[in-house]
């Protein structure tokens, strides 16, 4: 297929999985594909990114989708192809012969297809522990081709695949045995250092290994069912879009790093509304700019907007059971914050409810932060099940005094109650005292004021209840707020 | 008005580079290369002491252009990043000629290019020899600052009320970089091309320290590259970055350690990291057997 086809389907691809591609950066991309040969993959592949992938989260979904439609798509990728038998081929086959000898005492031939799985993976373990590249490479090829029971047209996703390779080559033990026999191999007794070093090394190796091993599969997926639809198999959610009441692991790191800019942003506009109407020292420039009109007399003095005050900010946030994970976030987010503001506050409940500002500031680690709260904060009154109206309560009874004009309240909570008495009063007093109140609701929109979710009740008096389900939706909040 | 391309491919702006002593992947090579065939900016970002700066400044050595850079802060406004009119002088004349001149008169004589200052942005445009324009840290900036970029990156213009529009001679290299601190304006990023520098991967590290440190060999380097691979995996407040690791290569020269073991790995951490957590995290990683 010619490129300019390709690249249609594939900025189309990218822009189903939520990339922001422009008219501007799809017609770049077009002229980057001028300058730039198709067969300097590795050169192509930076190009469309310098062009069409303008913030950095959003590379690995780029990577992925490019791999699928700019992946080498010849013969030798189709399912059921046998290895292509050019020199380093037949070297490997030697070598397998070799392997095949040793181990069984049997005679030489048959070469790779004959191997058992444990002789690929004792091949394998050499290749890593001398790091040989084009041998991983070529191992990762045939471990597919034998193991991974690749079945035209079979509809089955690319994991399960990768998952029954890996079993074959026992990759689970790798490490373990490449530290066993290096430490066999060493003549002298290696420092720890050393052996931290060495099983880094290892595991970067056996990593890049199953990358090769899961582009085979993805290369032979492609060719046997077209790339639109691999590509919509393999779509994963933006950054900003996952789910934080569903995120992985993986995914809430990456959202932490995503935190940071945030929040400086919440800072910056909190902070804007007050800069009008107050004036700074007089400036200069502008000053005489405008006497120019006059004749070069400084009739109208101009002043400079004064610096605007950090503001202060009140953070109540839900960490009962239905909103775990939205929690460890909610926790991640006011750490974050912490740096922002002159002055942070935050607390924490379920029925009962604890100030732990003291927490965040007493560590740098976030994650002794987030567990001493989680160990440490009083949150608990009757059962430990959600009662926003006695927290509410609570909260008012203790800190209601030091809510002024200054402050700004984010409740962060699903408003699940439990069908306690709700208590609204302390939101609608907390209003009338500070400067804004906002509510965050991390579930969404439909499920808002069903079952024991009375979000409508408490957000009638604030300033506005947001749906917050991802980053990008908290972004949104943080953008709305000037 | 362009005139010749600036490199021949990819790969020569690869070894160019690193006659200058920079070290380049395949995607900053790339995307210096496209910068210079589509005419466009390259917006780089990425984290602190990873050569962001050093590029632009490697780039114009290489091609032998003038560096002009517009170093942002908080409250970089108009007069300091693109020109400004010399108020003291306007004045001064302004005052010399209260009565023979009518004031259209010398309305049209202050606001001729005698009376002008350059700022980086304007002097890169308006010189005469090749020039590569960096703007740095542009995160720093307000978004509203932001928009005094937009034309220069765009047009390679400056539109000054007063004078008219000043085209540029040549299309200048321009390199803005970011440490991501805020998110830029899309409109920014709309005129940029995208280059994210990372820390490097273990080869290019070690590149990069037997480089730029004298004299240091093959095996301390490998040895300090590897040590730095594994403190980036940890997570960390700040992980170290490739200044950082050349101040640490620095340091154990000047120490005479050839080999690093274990106490001396220790007792130099805090070169490497600059927060107490850190140093403590390291240290304990670094020496626990598993
Ligand atoms: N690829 C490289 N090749 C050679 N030297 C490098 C490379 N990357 C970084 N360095 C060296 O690391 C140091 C830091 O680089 P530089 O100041 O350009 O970082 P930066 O990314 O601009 O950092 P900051 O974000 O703090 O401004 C410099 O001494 C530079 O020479
Ligand atoms: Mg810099």
């Amino acid at each position: 297929m010619p490129v300019l086809d390709l690249m249609s389907g594939f900025i189309v691809e990218l822009r189903s999985a939520g990339l922001p591609v422009s008219l501007t950066e799809n017609l770049d991309a077009m002229e980057a594909v001028k300058v730039i040969p198709i067969e300097d993959r590795d050169a192509f592949k930076y190009a469309l990114g310098a062009t069409l992938v303008k913030n950095n989260a959003h590379w690995r979904v780029f990577e992925t989708i490019f791999e699928v439609y700019f992946s080498l798509r010849g013969p030798e990728y189709e399912i059921n192809a046998e290895g292509k038998p050019d020199d380093f081929w037949r070297e490997m086959q030697e070598q397998a012969d070799q392997v095949k000898g040793q181990g069984e005492g049997k005679g030489s031939g048959g070469g790779m297809d004959s191997l058992t799985p444990e002789e690929i993976a004792a091949m394998l373990m050499r290749a890593l522990m001398s790091g040989d590249q084009a041998m991983m490479r070529a191992l990762a090829k045939q471990s597919v081709q034998r193991f991974a029971g690749m079945e035209p047209g079979r509809p089955v996703g690319g994991t399960y695949y990768l998952y029954r390779t890996l079993r074959n080559l026992d990759l689970d033990n790798m490490l373990q045995k490449l530290m066993d026999a290096n430490r066999e191999m060493s003549k002298q007794e290696l420092s720890s250092l050393e052996e931290r070093l060495e099983k880094d090394e290892f595991e970067s190796r056996i990593e890049q290994f199953k990358q090769e091993v899961e582009s085979e599969i993805r290369r032979r997926l492609v060719a046997d069912r077209g790339a639109e639809a691999m590509a919509k198999t393999l779509r994963k959610p933006l950054p900003e879009d996952v789910e934080f009441m569903h995120a992985s692991r993986d995914e809430m790191q990456s959202l932490k790093k995503a935190l940071y800019p945030l929040t400086r942003k919440l800072a910056a506009r909190l902070a804007r509304k007050r800069r009008h109407g107050r004036k700074g020292p007089l400036d200069f420039r502008n000053t005489v700019r405008h006497s120019l009109s006059y004749g070069g007399v400084p009739a109208d003095p101009k002043f400079r907007y004064p610096r605007p005050a950090k503001p202060e900010l009140m953070v109540v946030a839900d960490i009962s059971g239905s909103v775990a994970a939205f929690a460890r976030f909610t926790l991640m987010f006011v750490y974050a914050i912490q740096h922002q503001f002159s002055k942070v506050r935050s607390f924490v409940f379920i029925d009962g409810i604890d100030e732990v500002t003291k927490y965040f500031k007493a560590t740098e680690d976030i994650g002794e932060a987030i567990n001493k709260v989680n160990t440490e904060a009083d949150v608990v009154w009757v059962d430990g099940h959600s009662d926003y109206g006695h927290a509410f309560e609570v909260f008012f009874e203790r800190y209601g005094k030091d809510i002024n004009s200054k402050t700004t309240i984010l409740l962060l909570g699903d408003a699940r109650n439990n069908y306690h008495a709700a208590q609204s009063w302390v939101v609608k007093e907390m209003r009338k005292r500070a400067r804004h109140v906002y509510w965050l609701n991390p579930e969404p929109k439909s499920y808002w004021n069903t079952g024991d979710s009375i979000v409508g009740e408490y957000g009638a008096h604030t300033d506005g209840v947001f749906e917050c389900r991802n980053l990008r939706q908290l972004e949104g909040f943080v953008e709305n707020l000037a | 008005m362009r005139v010749k391309p600036r490199f021949k491919d990819v790969a020569s702006v690869r070894s160019g580079l690193k006659k200058e002593n920079y070290l380049a992947d395949d995607g900053i090579a790339g995307v210096v290369y496209l910068a210079d065939r589509l005419g466009k900016p390259v917006l780089i970002e990425g984290p602190a002491g990873t050569g962001k700066t050093q590029l632009a400044k490697s780039v114009a050595d290489m091609t032998g252009a003038r560096l002009i850079r517009l170093q942002c802060y908080e409250g970089l406004d108009e007069s300091k990043a693109l020109y400004e009119w010399n108020y003291k002088k306007q004045l001064l004349r302004i005052q010399a000629d209260k009565t023979s001149d009518s004031w259209s008169e010398v309305h049209d004589d202050i606001f001729s290019e005698e009376f002008l200052l350059t700022r980086p942005l304007l002097e890169a445009i308006t010189s005469e020899e090749p020039v590569v324009l960096l703007i740095d840290e542009v995160d720093r900036v307000e978004v509203e600052t932001e928009a005094l970029l937009l034309e220069i990156l765009s047009e390679y213009q400056v539109s000054i009320p007063e004078l008219g529009t000043i085209t540029a001679k040549q299309i200048p290299l321009v390199f803005l970089t970011s440490n991501n601190t805020r998110e830029l304006s899309e409109a920014l990023k709309r005129r940029c091309l995208y280059l994210h520098v990372d820390y490097p991967d273990l080869e290019r590290e070690k590149e990069i320290v037997l480089n730029k440190v004298p004299d240091i060999s093959e095996n301390l380097a490998d040895q300090i590259a590897r040590i730095v691979r594994s403190i980036r995996q940890l997570d960390l407040k700040k992980a170290p970055s490739v200044s950082e690791t050349l101040d640490w290569a620095r340091t154990l020269m000047l120490l005479g350690i050839e080999t690093i073991d274990e106490k001396e790995a220790k007792e130099t951490l805090h070169i490497l990291l600059k927060y107490q957590t850190d140093i403590a995290k390291a240290a304990k990683e670094l020496s626990v057997t598993k």
